[in-house]
């Protein structure tokens, strides 16, 4: 398919074309016929190319104009203008010529005056077809299916009446009158549409009314011009293009002069009603400013602004406020036109007045308040308008309107704003709505990031000696946690190994432990007891925990060498031990005290050292208190004795068989993949 | 949930905690004792003889009131505590620095 500027293109050469050819022809035969020649040309020729060119036209206006839905009416109607004032000044252009030629040989020469009626028809013909297609906008803006079949067999018709300019079937030339009839019957009856009317506001109205009747002015002058011409050219000569003989340009101007007589008509009427129109619109338009508040505005002091606006706006309140409830504090007021002041007043008299209604904030009803504000003195007022804005049955203010004149207010003005306030309601509450939603994903986001944290504070790998064997099992529940563990290489045969369980959750617990880490790799390395070292590490974390945290702390040193274990627990779980001799596992008793919890020089008299010989095959557990307080559907805890039995039943194993087995139990035992808490784990086995 | 009552008693306060103390209802137990420490009362007993189970928050709310209890001479004896629970705060070593007793009537003897 061609493009439509192609199209454009393609046409104004053709109609260039066409009309050339017809002035050339049509001269031609008339200079023939005024000469007694035989004419070169077939007859037939000029009001073939005639068809053409009005065709060529046709098209081109088509793909000139836009539609009326995506543009202003008053600017077609202003192309309108535009089209037939230029048309108009070029043919002034040849009338002044003509005029000043006064009665010279020229003036009357017949050939001289079919090329200016020829320029004058092939401009009205401009200027009719480019008119027609605006009125074919207007007729069909807001169109219904019916409307547009009637206009399809309307423009058909018109255009099928070109095809019969060119070819006279003698049958049909008789009914030539019946058919211009039927024309102008079928523009009758689609002039009578014209919803395009009712949105023009006063000030449109005005413009159009002008431009409409210049339009009218144009088509009354080029008939008037063609008219006379033609007149003046058919005492000499019969054999020119007559267009008084086109069906169709008749047709055409009588259809254009009746849709603009309509059209004036019409908005003559309308002028008086179209501050109701008008009013009606804003409506439309304000109601639709409240509900699109909520995705555009940023705060709910916006929505407020808007909802106020509208409201004065909507019912051409004089004055009006809204009063927003700020429980413990003073109430907030939105006000236009009206002081704070000037409020109090006439609430004040209100309930002087007893009357209990919306301003008092008690009752939901809404009530006119009229009467009582007429005896209000020195007040400027005389109708007052109150409804309450709720917010999940909640009501969150007061909108109130006000009028200088008494009975300002009708109902269908009340129903307006009853609506008002209520979208001003969904409007907040959605906004609310919005901004937790948005407050719990960044909270979520945090989390997020928190528990990445956590996750890379733990070790990858953990240093060990050939003497044991060492897993470690760590879980992290929704929530972030605190749960850290370590090994520090403290010499060849030396190994220290951590467990901690920060006391809360979420980003202080991560924090919390990435301060444990940096503690435990500092104070390592100095190769302390475990007793100096939980010393040391609760003077440095009492610098730095909050007054209600605390840290839980088992710290071992195992030395290889002597097969010794020393360590000592700072308020933590205490370690489960499985002697391979005995075949029996127990829970070292020794006293702590959590870090943190005592944050002066006494900590050290609460903490207790201990120390064991290992054999091939004891096991040493550690664990935090997500594996003992786990619990299953009936909130019955894992606790301790069912890990002591579970250490004796599987000692045997390997060490990452002991701890896929105890991760099994543990989910089998509290029946859920989801946790509470979580759960770490580490387990030594001696070789 | 958790349900934290204050109970004035003949020359002494009265704090009772019924459920389950964790991180969200620790600030409920935070408040009480935090009002019975500013009441200016010298003598507060906790019945924990209805407390499930308490979380280390739980505990963080006893602790940080530790230093606090020794500077203004306050007396603070908490009784009642089940075996479970009892063990929590013994794990912790808050036993250590805290009064705990069996009864109220031991509890009330330790006050004085």
């Amino acid at each position: 398919m061609l493009s439509k500027k192609a199209i454009i293109r393609l046409t104004t050469l053709l109609a260039i074309i066409t009309w050339m050819v017809l002035v050339f022809g049509d001269l031609s035969i008339v200079f023939s016929t005024t000469h007694n020649l035989k004419p070169g040309i077939g007859r037939e020729v000029p009001p073939i190319m005639l068809s053409l060119f009005i065709l060529s036209l046709f098209v081109f206006y088509k793909y000139r104009i836009e539609k009326a839905e995506s543009i202003n009416f008053v600017d077609l109607l202003w192309k309108v203008f535009v089209t037939g004032l230029i048309t108009t000044i070029v043919s002034l252009f040849f009338r002044l010529f003509l005029n000043l030629l006064g009665s010279t040989k020229l003036a009357e020469n017949v050939m001289f005056l079919d090329f200016i009626y020829l320029s004058n028809l092939g401009l009205i013909s401009a200027f009719l077809i480019s008119t027609f297609i605006v009125w074919k906008r207007l007729i069909l803006y807001q169109k219904s299916k019916f409307l547009l079949t009637a206009w399809q067999i309307f423009e058909y018709s018109l255009l099928f009446s070109l095809l019969y300019n060119v070819l006279p079937i003698p049958a049909v030339q008789n009914l030539e009158e019946y058919y211009s009839a039927l024309l102008v019957l079928m523009g009758i009856f689609l002039s009578a549409n014209m919803k395009w009317v009712a949105y023009l506001n006063f000030k449109q109205k005005w413009k159009s009314i002008l431009l409409i009747a210049l339009a009218m002015f144009y088509l009354g002058y080029f008939t008037f011009t063609l008219f006379n011409l033609a007149d003046d050219i058919g005492e000499s000569t019969t054999q020119f293009t007559d267009f008084r003989n086109n069906v169709f340009i008749l047709a055409l101007i009588a259809f254009i002069f009746i849709y603009a007589l309509f059209s004036l008509l019409v908005i003559l009427f309308n002028l008086p009603t179209s501050s109701v129109f008008e009013q009606k619109l804003e409506e439309v338009v304000n109601f639709q400013r409240l509900s699109q508040s909520i995705q555009t505005e940023q705060n709910e002091e916006r929505v407020y602004d808007i909802l106020l606006e509208s409201a004065v706006s909507t019912v051409f309140a004089d004055a009006g406020w809204i009063e927003i409830i700020r429980p413990g504090e003073n109430n907030q007021f939105y006000t236009h036109g009206i002081s704070v002041k000037e409020i109090q007043n006439i609430k004040q008299h209100i309930s002087d007045n007893n009357v209990r209604g919306i301003l008092d904030q008690s009752s939901d009803k809404t009530i006119n308040l009229n009467k009582y504000l007429s005896t209000l003195k020195g007040s400027r007022f005389r109708s007052i308008l109150a409804f309450p804005i709720y917010v999940k049955n909640q009501q969150l203010g007061t909108l109130a309107l006000l009028k200088d004149v008494s009975d300002g207010f009708n109902k269908e003005m009340t129903k307006i704003i009853d609506t008002f306030t209520n979208q001003a309601g969904i409007s907040i509450e959605n906004f609310r709505l919005l901004s937790e939603a948005l407050e719990n994903e960044r909270y979520k986001e945090e989390l997020k990031i928190a528990k990445r944290v956590q996750s890379s504070l733990l070790p990858k790998e953990l240093d060990h000696d050939g003497d044991y064997d060492l897993v470690a099992f760590s879980e992290a529940a929704d929530e972030v946690g605190g749960d850290y563990y370590d090994t520090y290489r403290v010499s060849r045969s030396k190994i220290a190994l951590i467990i901690s369980d920060v006391s809360g959750k979420g980003t202080s617990a991560a924090f919390h432990m990435s301060q444990m880490k940096g503690i435990f790799h500092s104070f390592a390395q100095l190769d302390l007891s475990p007793k100096d070292f939980l010393e040391k590490a609760n003077k440095a974390l009492s610098q730095c925990l909050d007054k209600a945290s605390f840290i839980t702390t088992s710290y071992f040193v195992i030395n290889s060498e002597t097969k010794t274990v020393e360590f000592a627990r700072a308020g933590h779980c205490p370690t489960l031990f499985y002697d391979t001799q005995l075949k029996k596992g127990t829970y070292f008793q020794n006293k702590g005290l959590g870090l943190g919890i005592l944050r002066n020089g006494e900590f050290g008299n609460y903490i207790q050292t201990n120390a064991f010989q290992y054999k091939t095959g004891d096991i040493v557990v550690l664990y935090t208190d997500g594996v003992t307080e786990a619990k299953n559907f009936q909130g019955e805890e894992f606790g301790y004795e069912r890990l002591q039995k579970f250490i004796e039943r599987v000692s045997d194993l390997s060490v990452q068989e002991i701890q896929q087995k105890l991760i099994n139990e543990l989910y089998e035992f509290t029946g859920t993949k989801s946790i509470d808490d979580d759960y770490t784990t580490l387990i030594i086995k001696f070789n | 949930m958790v349900d934290i009552k204050r109970i004035q008693e003949e020359g002494y306060d009265v704090i009772v905690i019924v459920g389950e103390v964790d991180a969200s209802s620790s600030i409920e137990l935070d408040n009480a004792i935090s009002d019975a420490v500013k009441s200016g009362k010298k003598k507060l007993l906790v019945d924990c003889t209805s407390l499930e189970y308490i979380s280390s928050a739980g505990l963080g709310v006893f602790m940080s009131y530790i230093e606090e209890f020794k500077r203004n001479d306050i007396n603070l004896v908490i009784f009642g505590l089940n075996d479970k629970v009892a063990n929590v705060f013994e794990i912790l070593g808050l036993d250590q620095l805290l009064k705990i007793e069996g009864t109220k009537e031991e509890a009330k003897a330790l006050l004085g």
